[in-house]
C-alpha cells in the first residue's frame, strides 16, 4: 500500500448532491481555499442523483408555501422531535436554491404564467415540483464544479477522520479501490456528504446492490463521523420506505399522486389519506399488508392514456429508468394491471425521515470543524432540496472556519493505526470474505431489527453482531475493490450496532413503523419528548443520551399537532 | 486456500463488436457509481467483473458507441 500525502484547507467527502455544492459555495465565498471533493466513485455520475431526480418533493415557494408552514409541516410530519431552527434554516433558503439551480439550468416545471407548477402530496401544504427534465442534474453540478476550480479526486474511499488535541478535524484518509493506494490529507475542516446508509438491511430479494439508495452509500460516513467522536441523533428514526416489489425503487407516488395515481389494497381501495412517506403511512402500509387485505398496489390503471404516457415519460427516463425495463419483464402495464408493493428494508437517512449526524442550523456536527448536509445529517425530510441548501450552508460556514483557524498537524500515531487496519484484509490468504460478512449482517438486521421492534429480538441481535464483528478481523480481501466492499462491512456493522442501541434506548413507540416498538407500543411524551444522541463513550463502547428539543419557533396547535396519526381512511361500518 | 469461487450471470452485458475500448474509451468503467465494470486487458473489450449492479444506467446511457446492455439482475426480476 503506496501512502499518498496531499493538503487541503477543507475537504469535502461525498461528491453526490450536497457535497458538490458545498465545495462550490465554499470556494466562492473564499477563492483562495484550497478545496478538495473526494469520492468513492466518479463525481460525474456518483450519488443518488446519478441519473437524475424526478422533482422537488420539498420545494418552499411563494405563494404556494411559506417557511412557517413548511416547518410546521415538517414538526408533524415527525411527531414534534425536530429543531425548528434547522428546519426553518433550510425552508428559508430554499426558494433562493431553486432560483440559483434554475440559473444554473436545472429545469423545473412551470405553468403558462411562468410560475412553477407546484403540486400537493403532502398532508397540509403543497410542496413538490416536477422536473420531467430532470435528468441533467449531474452534468450541470459538475459544470459548477470546474468553473469554482474545485479539485476532484475520485475513487478514494474515506474510511476515517483525523482529529487534533481538542479534538478537531485535522485530516481525511482513505483508499483507492483500483489500487489500494493510501491517501492521508492534512486539512483544517471537512464537510460529510456521504448520503444515506442505505445498505444496513438487505432487500427481499436477496440482493446485496437492491437497494433503495444508491448502495455506494454503505453508512461510511456515519462510521468515520463515530470514530471521530461525533453524536448521532435519532437513529432509531428508521428509513423505511414504499416500494416497487423487488424492484426495491420509489414507484413513485409523489409522481403519480398529483396525476390521480394512488396506493390501493388488493380489492383496488384507497386505505391512506395521503402517499407522503412518514412513519404512519409506513404503519398503514404494514397494518393492510398483515390484515389479509394486501399485497399494496400503486393504482394506475383507472387513469386516461395520455396521464399514463407522461408518467411512463417521467418515471421510465429519470431517476431510477431501468423501472420501465423492470415492468417489460414483468408483463406489469400501468394500464392495465396495478404494481405490486412492498415494504423496504431498513436503513438511515434524513431525507426521507429524521435520523443521521446530528447537526444544528449552521450545519455544524458536534466535532470542531466537522460539517455533515444531506441524507446522512440530522435535518428531517431533506430531500435532494436539502442536500442543497444544507451543502451551501456548511460550505459557507466551513470556509469562514478554515479562514480562522491554524494548520492542523497529523497524528502520525493515529495514520499508522489506520493504515494497518485497512491494509489488513489484503494480506490474509484465508477468512470470511466481504460478500459473507455483509450479506450475514444485513441478513441478521432484517431477522432481528425490521420493526415491529421486540426487546428480545434486538438482544439477540446485538449479540450476533458481536460475533460477525469479531469474524470481520479476519476478512479477506484479494484485490483493492474487495477491500473496499470489506471496509464497508465494518461501516455496515457499527450502523446495525447504532440501529440497535438506539432503539432499544427509546423505551416508547414513535414516528409509526420506524419506531414501533412491540413491548412500549405507546407514546410516551411525558419521559421521551427529547431527541437520542448516540456517541463514543470514554471506554470506546456506544453510549446514549437524551436532548430536549429545542424551544419552537414556530408553533403548533393541538388540533394540528396530531394530523399524521389520522391517515387511515375512515371506512363506514359495513353491513353484516 | 478454502476460498470458492461461483459463478453467476451477470446483468450487464457488452456487445463487443461495438464496444471501442482497444481506440482507448473506458466510459462505461468511469461512470459506473458501483466500480464494477472493467476493461480486459487481452481482449481489449469493457466487460462487468462483478456481480453488483444497481440497474441504474450510467454505463449505458453514456457509451458512445451503445455497446453496454443492462437487465435487471436476476435476482430481483
Ligand atoms: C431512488 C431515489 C429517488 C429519490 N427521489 C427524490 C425525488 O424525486 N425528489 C427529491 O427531492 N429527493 C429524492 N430522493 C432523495 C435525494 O435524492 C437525496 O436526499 C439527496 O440526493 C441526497 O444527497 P446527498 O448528497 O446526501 O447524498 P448522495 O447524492 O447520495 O451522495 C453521496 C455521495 O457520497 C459518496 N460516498 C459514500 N461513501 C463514501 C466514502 N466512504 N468515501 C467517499 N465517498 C463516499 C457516494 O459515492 C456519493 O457520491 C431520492 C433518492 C433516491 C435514492
Ligand atoms: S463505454 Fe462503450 S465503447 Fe467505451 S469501453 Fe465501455 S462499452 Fe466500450
Ligand atoms: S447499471 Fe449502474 S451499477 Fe450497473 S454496471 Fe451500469 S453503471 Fe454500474
Amino acid at each position: 500500500m503506496k501512502r499518498i500525502d496531499m493538503e487541503f484547507d477543507l475537504v469535502v467527502i461525498g461528491g453526490g448532491t450536497g457535497g458538490p455544492m458545498a465545495a462550490v459555495k465554499a470556494k466562492e465565498k473564499n477563492p483562495k481555499l484550497k478545496v478538495l471533493l473526494i469520492d468513492k466513485a466518479h463525481v460525474k455520475r456518483s450519488g443518488a442523483i446519478s441519473m437524475g431526480m424526478d422533482g422537488l418533493n420539498n420545494a418552499v415557494i411563494p405563494g404556494h408555501a411559506t417557511p412557517e408552514q413548511y416547518v410546521k409541516e415538517i414538526t408533524i410530519a415527525n411527531d414534534g422531535i425536530v429543531d425548528q431552527a434547522a428546519v426553518m434554516a433550510y425552508a428559508a433558503n430554499s426558494f433562493d436554491m431553486i432560483q440559483e439551480l434554475d440559473r444554473w439550468g436545472v429545469k423545473f416545471e412551470k405553468d403558462e404564467t411562468g410560475d412553477y407548477a407546484v403540486r400537493k402530496v403532502h398532508h397540509l401544504g403543497s410542496y413538490v415540483l416536477p422536473m420531467p427534465e430532470g435528468h441533467h442534474m449531474k452534468k450541470i453540478l459538475y459544470r459548477q464544479l470546474k468553473r469554482a476550480r474545485v479539485e476532484i479526486t475520485n475513487r478514494v474511499v474515506v474510511t476515517r477522520l483525523l482529529t487534533g488535541a481538542n479534538g478537531e478535524v485535522s485530516g481525511v484518509m482513505g483508499f483507492d479501490c483500483r489500487t489500494a493506494d493510501f491517501y492521508v490529507i492534512r486539512c483544517k475542516a471537512a464537510v460529510i456528504t456521504t448520503g444515506a446508509a442505505g445498505r444496513i438491511g438487505l432487500p427481499a430479494s436477496g440482493y446485496l446492490m437492491g437497494t433503495y439508495e444508491n448502495p455506494t452509500n454503505s453508512g461510511d460516513g456515519h462510521a468515520m463521523a463515530y470514530h471521530a467522536g461525533a453524536a448521532l441523533a435519532n437513529l432509531e428514526c428508521f428509513q423505511i420506505n414504499p416500494l416497487i416489489k423487488d424492484y426495491n425503487g420509489p414507484a413513485c407516488a409523489y409522481v403519480t399522486g398529483p396525476f390521480g395515481g394512488y396506493t390501493a389494497n388488493a380489492r383496488g381501495e384507497r386505505f391512506i389519506e395521503c402517499d407522503y412517506w412518514s412513519g404512519q403511512m409506513m404503519l398503514e402500509f404494514h397494518r393492510e399488508l398483515q390484515s389479509g387485505n394486501g399485497p399494496v398496489f400503486l393504482k394506475l390503471d383507472h387513469l386516461a392514456e395520455e396521464t399514463i404516457s407522461e408518467i411512463e415519460h417521467i418515471l421510465h427516463s429519470n431517476e431510477r429508468p431501468s423501472r420501465g425495463r423492470f415492468h417489460d419483464k414483468r408483463g406489469n402495464d400501468y394500464r392495465k394491471q396495478m404494481i405490486e408493493m412492498h415494504i423496504s428494508e431498513i436503513g438511515f437517512c434524513s431525507g426521507h425521515s429524521a435520523s443521521g449526524i446530528w447537526t444544528n442550523a449552521r450545519g455544524e456536527t458536534s466535532v470542531p470543524g466537522l460539517y455533515a448536509a444531506g441524507d446522512c445529517a440530522s435535518v428531517p425530510h431533506n430531500y435532494m432540496l436539502g442536500a442543497f441548501v444544507y451543502g451551501r450552508i456548511c460550505g459557507h460556514n466551513a470556509a469562514e472556519y478554515c479562514g480562522a483557524v491554524a494548520d492542523r498537524a497529523i497524528d502520525e500515531g493515529a495514520v499508522a493505526a489506520e493504515q494497518a487496519r485497512v491494509s489488513a484484509p489484503l494480506q490474509r490468504s484465508e477468512g470470511p470474505t466481504p460478500f459473507q460478512i455483509e450479506y450475514k449482517t444485513r441478513r441478521l438486521v432484517n431477522d432481528y431489527l425490521q420493526p415491529p421492534k421486540i426487546t428480545r429480538k434486538y438482544e439477540i441481535g446485538l449479540r450476533r453482531f458481536d460475533e460477525v464483528r469479531e469474524d470481520a478481523q479476519a476478512m479477506l480481501a484479494t484485490n483493492p475493490h474487495e477491500l473496499m466492499r470489506a471496509m464497508e462491512a465494518m461501516s455496515i456493522i457499527d450502523c446495525a450496532e447504532m440501529a440497535a442501541r438506539s432503539s432499544m434506548f427509546r423505551a416508547e413507540s414513535r414516528w409509526g413503523l420506524y419506531h414501533y416498538c412491540v413491548d412500549h407500543p405507546e407514546r410516551d411524551d411525558a419521559n421521551w419528548f427529547c431527541h437520542t444522541l448516540l456517541s463514543k463513550g470514554a471506554d470506546g463502547s456506544m453510549t446514549m443520551a437524551k436532548k430536549a428539543v429545542e424551544p419552537y419557533i414556530v408553533p403548533i396547535d393541538d388540533e394540528e399537532r396530531d394530523a399524521y396519526q389520522r391517515l387511515r381512511v375512515e371506512r363506514k361500518a359495513e353491513a353484516a | 486456500m478454502s476460498i470458492a469461487t461461483t459463478l453467476t450471470q451477470a446483468p450487464v452485458k457488452v456487445h463487443e463488436d461495438k464496444c471501442i475500448a482497444e481506440k482507448g474509451c473506458t466510459v462505461c468503467v468511469d461512470v459506473c457509481p458501483l466500480d464494477v465494470l472493467a476493461i480486459d486487458l487481452v481482449k481489449k473489450k469493457a466487460f462487468m467483473q462483478f456481480d453488483e449492479c444497481w440497474y441504474c444506467l450510467p454505463c449505458e446511457t453514456d457509451c458512445p458507441t451503445g455497446a453496454v446492455e443492462v437487465s435487471i439482475p436476476y435476482l430481483l426480476r
